[in-house]
């Protein structure tokens, strides 16, 4: 197990590093910068302490050694932060630029992903794939160029300069080390599990919340209201001990670091000030324990950022996970080679499927053995209770599933034969779910025909029965709507989707439930337009209202997702089938 | 309702000392460098050993003074930050639970879920650190001022020179960061925005041969927000570098004049030590408080959102005693009732009479927005009429004790929403002392028995929240029943059956009619199949009563009803 998580998290590095490949010359770059920038920070300390040694007491100072010094330490600072900034820009620049790749891969990839991949994975979930998961890796990464390379190169440096100035207390300072490790590593221990205690909690208290507090209005109509505040109560209670704990526990952090560094500091002044002492002043000067002290207030400060940046690197990796999850996921079933351009003219309406069988899962078959032969301007009712899978056959019309057996044709041509896009494209589909993008109103209508001139967007919006209230918008077609259709009712935004399929008609219809929430009288109105629009054209509709469905030509039945009656209107009645028990239910009293 | 100031008022022993022992702990970080001083002056000077032991033993104590004073700091802190928010978070859920439904439409779920969580956790963490920090870090940096002057007085101009250029620096680079930052996060919210509709909108995307324009459009936010990105770091990655230089500029004034001083006697190699050693400590002090400084001001506009919501009156006003006369025989009165919703333009609901007998059943009907939920919600009082009065049995719907008026209501919302729990402990909502028979005779009424029975663990068949685990017709099928189950004198179906095929709803209806009481029954549907049966019928177009009777009757004298009529059962062309 544990193996296989190495094994996983090492191939996760192996993609990062093939995106930041790109910046391989700004990532050397930064790495030298890094290496230099920490040298020259370390460097000052030494250089006032040398300073320091050049004023030793009254009259004993040389000035002109201490000028040039000073010079020194002014030109190396400026040279440093100048660095240091143009490091920060360029690990930046890497860090942005990966992200912004790896967002655009992820969302290439959803374009090209079947739609049995955005059918069986919650929308929030992948969108925090590409949100939050990269702006996770993103943070990690940038700790990771930013602290864990300096981190490690300030300790390295620290030694190796101490090393210079006196062995004895070196020494010293790296004995105590572990004793910083430790308390950082204790604490961190007992925190964590208090924090996921913490965590736990709260995710309970906030699916309460949820509830109680999203739904307040069945809460309210039942009187439910103490019940809740009591389940709150005893949730709240156990948080408030948790909390308490985790953040009092994770606040002693610091502190204690702290206190070691401060034992730290004080082990090199003892031994440095006796050094000072016993040696006639030449194994070291009060300049150099100076520089030495500098040291030791720093010292430990680079092992807490190391392991913070440990912690968030493996964050981001579990989180680069994810991404590459949804990256690497298998795309569409690519167009067949030969697969031509089915011509619009050439689509006659004919429709002729052949021993299809569909499932979406192996151990649950839907359809099975389905033959049917649509001449051109035939309209198919597909019918049945809700959610019994009436949008499975238009999955297949549209091929947004493949079939696993048999053939679907149109005008002559399997649909595997010509490309996804010439056979969507002679299809206008209504759907149930109205979708909107975010736009003008005229984007959102002339989806299907990006060219159409103002009048034919009018004339179709006419004929949909949209024009008026779009006219009553602030401002008119040009009116920004939101997010998944912002402001607009349910009904109106209906209306849009099928002004935008009046605009371009293509030759083959799919109507689901296109007008479930468009009021009667408007749909009575909007009834005429489609009945216009059938004419001659082969359709598909999916109804609850059975007077539509009563002049199709072929009605199919479905229940629990398979079709289970086919035929007209007459026959299916006669059968005395399920078909006939949903019509006569509808005058039943 | 109080300020929220008043929830830290509880703990005001701890506000007290939290803050003291962060001054005593500064207080002692402060003395470290004169120790030092003394040592380098007094102890290696004059090479005395035991006073470098001794110097060396006060470092250490009062390393271990300073974290005890600070462990002692941080659990005050601690428990005044978790005890306010646990305070605060409760008060806030019971207040949030008595808010009317106008209160909460305005409000809107996902902001009263987001005061709730995470503007909560931010208020804790802003007093936490508050409490902590918000002394220390000013205390460091003017007392190492203050120590400089002791050392040597020429030193304090130097001191006051550079603290200002720092804080200048730190506070510059955070405030304008602050906006940067939210316009970063606006542009990453439409990157988010553009994810997630390409996600609901696959379908159409595809349709349309959409994909290739979606992924322009993604790449243009995208790049906008990588560009605003690299600029915010531009200006944020100032802080450490030009800090750093002016932290330097400090250390070569301050060692340029002291060796003067020093030449001349007025100043030792152990002073300038100490005032080196005060200057580095100066800079991470403040940024450490202008980092505190942004989470305090982040908190303070999350208190303030949650004030606000605490300063909202709780709900309508509402009787303490159910008064005045009852009249079993009428069930519900609507008198001249309009309605207008907070913020709303037009009424929804215009100039209603109505009165329903009891045992009655009663089918309203109308287009999308045309009132007909508003009309149900002003029987439990969900919400008041704006002009005339709603009475419930013969008694205006204001004079009811709010809990009574409910209970003779039992009502299925049009979103059929189950609670996290059990099958039974969602039906127990209706009736807390529900048997099992009363249970199963409701789930038998709604239709819902056959696949209750179905379901591992009958009646204890786990729930998820909101009902996620049932589909859309099971959920619906238990509200009602978790209605039924309440046996009350009025049951209202607000488009209840829509996810119901025409049978089950037929059987549904016959179910209801054969109850063994007869309570009046309000049906809200599209279909005027549903409805035809009612003893009478409501006809609402934009918020009027354009006809009530029954089925046949308005078949003849409303032409809104006879178009509906018409749509559903002859098709378009019989208009």
């Amino acid at each position: 197990m544990k193996k296989n998580n190495s094994k996983a998290s090492f191939s996760t590095v192996k993609k990062v590093l093939k995106y930041l490949n790109k910046y391989r010359f700004l990532f050397a770059l930064s790495l030298i910068l890094a290496v230099i920038i920490v040298a020259a920070t370390l460097y000052i300390p030494i250089l006032v302490g040398q300073a320091i040694d050049l004023a030793i007491g009254k009259g004993l100072v040389d000035f002109d050694g201490i000028y040039q010094i000073l010079i020194k330490i002014g030109v190396i600072a400026a040279v440093t932060a100048l660095l240091q900034w143009v490091m920060n820009v360029i690990n930046n620049r890497m860090t942005f630029g990966i992200v912004r790749r790896l967002r655009r891969d992820a969302f290439k990839k959803i374009q090209e992903l079947p739609l049995s991949y955005i059918d069986s994975h919650p929308v929030g979930d992948t969108v925090s794939r590409v949100i939050g998961d990269v702006d996770q890796f993103s943070d990690g990464l940038l700790m990771g160029f930013s602290q864990l390379f300096t981190g490690v190169l300030t300790i390295v440096g620290t030694l190796a300069f101490m090393l210079s100035i006196n062995v004895t207390i070196t020494v010293v300072v790296v004995v105590v080390t572990p004793l910083s490790l430790f308390v950082a590593a204790f604490i961190a221990k007992r925190t964590h599990s208090l924090f996921k205690k913490q965590s736990e909690t709260r995710a309970e208290q906030t699916s309460l919340i949820d509830e109680m507090i999203g739904e307040h209005k069945t809460v309210a109509a039942f009187s439910h209201e103490d019940e809740a505040i009591e389940r709150f109560d005893e949730i709240n209670e156990r948080l408030q001990k948790c909390s308490l704990k985790a953040v009092f526990y994770s606040s002693l952090t610091n502190p204690c670091t702290r206190f070691v560094n401060n034992l730290v500091y004080a082990g090199v002044a003892l031994v440095g000030a006796l050094i000072c002492v016993s040696s006639s002043g030449a194994a070291l000067t009060v300049g150099a324990l100076t520089s030495l002290l500098n040291y030791a207030n720093q010292y430990t400060k680079p092992f807490n950022e190391i392991s913070g940046v440990i912690t968030e690197l493996q964050n981001a990796l579990a989180c680069a996970a994810r991404v590459f999850e949804l990256i690497d996921a298998e795309p569409e079933i690519p167009e067949s080679a030969d697969a031509h351009d089915l011509a619009l003219e050439e689509v006659d309406g004919r429709v002729n499927i052949e021993g299809v069988e569909f499932s979406y899962t192996p151990d649950r078959e839907l359809i099975k053995g389905l033959d049917l032969s649509i001449e051109n301007g035939q309209r198919v009712a597909i019918v049945g209770p809700t959610g019994c899978g009436k949008t499975t056959v238009i999955n297949l019309l549209m091929r947004f599933y493949d079939v696993n057996a048999g053939k679907i044709e149109v005008s002559g041509h399997d649909i595997r034969d010509i490309t996804r896009e010439s056979l969507r494209r002679s299809y206008g589909m209504v759907l149930q779910e109205t979708w909107l993008k975010n736009g003008t109103i005229r984007e959102n209508i002339a989806m299907g025909k990006p060219d159409a001139t103002d009048e034919e967007i009018i004339a179709a919006a006419k004929s949909a029965h949209a024009h008026s209230f779009i006219r009553q918008m602030p401002n008119g077609y040009d009116t920004v709507i939101g997010e998944d259709g912002g402001a607009l009712s349910q009904g109106q935004k209906q209306l849009l989707c099928i002004t935008r399929v009046m605009l371009c008609l293509p030759p083959m219809l799919i109507l689901d439930e296109a007008t479930s929430s468009i009021d009667t009288r408007t749909e009575m109105k909007i009834q005429d337009a489609f009945a216009t629009m059938m004419r001659g054209r082969t359709s598909f509709i999916v109804a609850h209202r059975l007077s539509t469905i009563k002049e199709a030509d072929i009605i199919l039945v479905m229940k629990d997702g398979r079709i289970i009656e086919k035929g007209d209107h007459e026959t299916l009645l006669k059968s005395g089938g399920f078909y006939s028990e949903l019509w006569n239910s509808q005058f039943d009293r | 309702m109080k300020p929220i100031w008043t929830f830290l008022k509880k703990y005001k022993l701890e506000c007290f000392l939290a803050p003291l022992f962060k001054l005593l702990e500064a207080c002692f970080d402060l003395l470290v460098p004169i120790v030092v001083k003394s040592i380098m002056d007094v102890g290696i000077k004059n090479r005395d050993t035991s006073y470098i032991v001794y110097g060396c033993l006060i470092l250490v104590a009062l390393g271990i003074i300073g974290l005890t004073c600070a462990i002692v700091a941080q659990y005050f802190a601690a428990r005044a930050a978790v005890g306010t928010s646990t305070g605060l978070r409760r008060a806030l859920f019971a207040h949030l639970q008595t808010l009317s439904y106008t209160e909460s439409d305005k409000l809107g779920r996902s902001s009263m879920i987001t005061r709730m969580t995470s503007d909560i956790n931010q208020v804790q963490s802003g007093v936490n650190l508050t409490l902590r920090l918000f002394l220390r870090s000013p205390i460091i940096v003017f007392g190492s001022l203050i120590m400089a002057c002791v050392i040597t007085p020429v030193s304090g101009p130097t001191f006051a020179i550079i603290i200002g250029i720092l804080a200048i620096i730190v506070f510059t680079i955070i405030l304008t960061g602050i906006p940067l930052y939210k316009r970063v996060q606006s542009r990453l919210d439409r990157v988010t925005g553009k994810t997630r509709e390409t996600l609901t909108g696959a379908r159409v995307i595809r349709a349309f041969n959409k994909q290739d324009d979606e992924i322009v459009e993604f790449s243009e936010a995208n790049n906008a927000h990588t560009d605003i990105q690299n600029f915010t770091g531009k200006i944020s990655a100032l802080m450490n570098p030009l800090t750093y230089v002016t932290v330097n500029i400090g250390i070569i004034m301050i060692v340029y004049f002291s060796s003067a001083e020093i030449n001349v006697g007025g100043m030792s190699q152990g002073d300038l030590f100490a005032l080196y050693n005060y200057m580095s400590q100066i800079l991470v002090e403040l940024v450490k408080l202008a980092n505190t400084i942004f989470t305090i001001t982040k908190a303070l506009a999350c208190g303030n959102r949650i004030q606000a919501v605490l300063d909202i009156p709780s709900g309508m006003p509402i009787s303490n005693e159910t008064a005045g006369e009852v009249d079993s025989a009428l069930a519900v009165e609507f008198k001249n009732v309009s309605m207008t919703y907070h913020g709303a333009g037009a009424p929804s609901l215009e100039n209603l009479d109505l009165s329903v007998k009891s045992g009655s059943t009663v089918g309203i009907i109308g287009g999308t927005g045309s009132g007909k939920t508003t009309l149900v919600n002003m029987i439990p009082r969900f919400y008041d009429a704006t002009e005339g009065e709603v009475r419930v049995f013969g008694r205006n719907v204001c004079e009811y004790e709010l809990d009574t008026l409910r209970e003779q209501v039992a009502i299925v919302p049009q979103k059929a929403v189950l609670f996290k729990g059990t099958i039974r402990s969602n039906l127990l909502w209706g009736k807390g002392d529900a048997t099992d028979e009363e249970l199963w005779a409701a789930l038998a009424v709604a239709q819902a028995d056959g696949f209750v029975k179905e379901k591992e663990g009958g009646l204890d068949a786990p729930v998820e929240q909101f009902g996620r685990n049932f589909s859309g017709g099971q959920r619906q099928r238990l509200t009602i029943a978790r209605a039924i189950v309440r046996r009350a004198p009025i049951i209202i179906l607000d488009d209840s059956a829509s996810a119901l095929d025409f049978a089950t709803e037929a059987r549904l209806r016959h179910a209801l009619k054969s109850l063994d009481y007869d309570p009046t029954v309000f049906i809200i549907s599209q279909r005027t199949s549903s409805i035809a049966h009612a003893d009478s019928i409501v006809v609402l177009d934009s918020g009027e009563a354009v006809g009530i009777g029954t089925h046949e009757g308005l078949l003849e004298s409303c032409p809104v009803y006879r178009e509906i009529y018409d749509s559903q059962f002859k098709g378009g062309e019989a208009r």
